[in-house]
């Protein structure tokens, strides 16, 4: 019972850096039908951000954080505007093998400029273990869960009460009828991709408190977790994106504790395979038809 | 009010409206009447701005809104009420009309406009916190038309708000257009059904294969005997 609650512990916080990335994901499959393969990519310059504000800019967790952030929101925006939207009319299988290609470009750019070799994070939080019973946790872990929820709570409040969250969800809806509202639906794209984007920086600073390594490859596999874990919980549907998140994070920490870790991601991918064939729209997706 | 000269839209190689040339002036109801396919919906996504036309004029109260974006046309006073109602499904009433004042600020001009839009649709009100997608498709209908009038236009297009509906609720909604209109606010209106769309208009124009062929006033197109002959049942 106690190694179960410490897997859960270690799976939630594993899972919440996976919820985070389905986040973007999600919102931009929502408004532009694009699975992003570029999103993983991002996490992986929000680590570097991040790595780099702590060890040349001295600074700490919190301004890393919201660093991180900021600069990835701008990469996501530009992205769009280069990659994304010249294609806006255009089959969605090229707009999908634009984005491998822009994947490949941000991870190939960053080995050029900073090596492919690992490097270690430094440690930003004191390493400061708390027992609850005979479970451990660490201050890492709370942080990373509580800055989840944070994060979450603020996406919430954007999409459901402000103007540009409102206008994100309508244009996902019907692109058309958003624009006969008034809403600019180029600057709500843009604005979905920042959001999204900034919420993958936030996950690659708390990745590398997690794991103390990066490199320019290491968006690869969370990405590809992270997109499980947006079918899973039903694309484009926000809620659904962070219970994905948290459950494949978990059944993976269960799968290596229980099992051998050696098939962690196998058990990821025979998910992705099962749910696709018994509920393609995902845990909370539904398939919606018109009324007449 | 709006006037339309020699409008041409091209899909690809389709020439699907040819030379359209329609006026509605202040305070009327127009309609646009015409088959399947005729081009009724393409005329009202194209004033709206939903497609680009490839050449021709469209003027609102003497200026050319031809090359706005559509998000500028609703701040000029264009609403669209869009075929198949296109109401956001998944977010409730009440956000649904929020969404049609979305160009707007005045905080307590909107609130306003809401209490007018519950009380026209009182069903509305009474439902304002549920999902919109739960509605029956009289009740998204008149959430749509509700919607369109948040923003205060000036002219609303209507695209056939009769479709699928039951004709008691039909006669409803025709009533609500004529109140809409006789508290100012100029109508375009789209329609198949066109022996209702010919009761409540001031003028009308039929539209076929992309051209207006016949223009005339509610009456004289009712009583034309090639309308009567295609549009009316003989």
């Amino acid at each position: 019972m106690d190694q179960f609650l410490q897997q859960v512990v270690n799976g939630l916080s594993l899972g919440s850096i996976y919820a985070l990335i389905a986040l973007g994901y999600t919102m931009v499959y929502g408004i532009i039908k694009l699975i992003n393969f570029a999103h993983g990519d991002i996490y992986m310059l929000g680590a570097y951000i991040g790595f780099a504000v702590v060890t040349i800019g001295g600074l700490g967790f919190f301004p890393a954080l919201i660093i991180a952030m900021v600069l990835c929101a701008v990469i996501g925006i530009v992205t769009e505007r280069i990659a994304y939207k010249p294609l806006r009319n255009s089959p969605r299988i090229t707009l999908l093998i634009t984005a491998i290609g822009v994947s490949f470009f941000m991870e190939y750019i960053m080995v050029y400029f900073v090596g492919a070799n690992v490097r270690a994070f430094p440690d930003v939080l004191p390493k400061t273990q708390y027992r609850l019973g005979s479970i451990v946790i660490n201050l890492q872990q709370i942080v990373i869960i509580l800055t989840t929820i944070a994060l979450m709570v603020l996406l919430q409040f954007i999409v459901h009460k402000t103007k540009i969250g409102k206008a994100m969800r309508a244009v996902s809806a019907d692109r058309d009828a958003a624009e006969l509202m008034g809403v600019k639906v180029d600057r709500t794209i843009s604005a979905t991709f920042a959001i999204g984007s900034a919420l993958a920086g936030a996950g690659g600073v708390l990745v590398g408190i997690f794991y103390n390594s990066i490199n320019p490859l290491m968006g690869m596999m969370p990405g590809l977790k992270a997109f499980v874990a947006a079918v899973f919980g039903g694309i484009g549907i926000i809620p659904g994106a962070m219970i994905g998140g948290v459950s494949i994070g978990v059944i993976e920490t269960m799968v290596s504790g229980y099992g051998s870790s050696m098939y962690k991601d196998a058990v990821v991918f025979a998910i992705l395979i099962l749910v696709l064939i018994f509920k393609p729209s995902g845990l909370l997706g539904k398939n919606t038809r018109e009324k007449v | 009010m709006l006037e339309i000269k020699n409008l041409n839209l091209h899909y690809g190689v389709i020439h699907a409206l040819k030379d359209i040339s329609l006026t509605v002036n202040d305070g009327e109801i127009v309609t646009l009447i015409g088959a399947n396919g005729a081009g009724k919906t393409s005329t009202l996504r194209t004033i709206s701005g939903l497609e680009k036309a490839t050449s021709g004029e469209i003027l609102l109260d003497g200026e050319s809104i031809m090359h706005m974006p559509a998000p500028k046309r609703v701040s000029m006073g264009i609403s669209q009420v869009p075929e198949g109602r296109r109401i956001f499904p998944d977010m409730s009433v009440f956000e649904n009309l929020e969404m049609g004042a979305y160009l707007r600020n005045d905080k307590d001009g909107i609130k306003a406009d809401m209490e007018m839009v519950f009380g026209r649709f009182p069903i509305l009100g009474m439902r304002k916190k549920q999902l919109a997608g739960t509605l029956s498709g009289g009740e998204q209908q008149m959430l749509a038309m509700g919607r369109a009038l948040m923003s205060r236009p000036k002219i609303l297009l209507l695209d056939e708000p009769s479709m699928g509906l039951a004709p008691i609720l039909v006669q409803e909604i025709f009533n609500i257009i004529k109140v809409i209109n006789a508290t100012g606010t100029t109508i375009l209106l789209v329609e198949q059904n066109a022996n209702m769309a010919l009761s409540i208009a001031d003028r009308g124009y039929v539209i076929e294969t992309g051209s207006i062929v016949l223009s005339g006033t509610g009456q004289e197109l009712a009583q034309s005997p090639e309308v009567r002959k295609a549009y009316l049942g003989g």
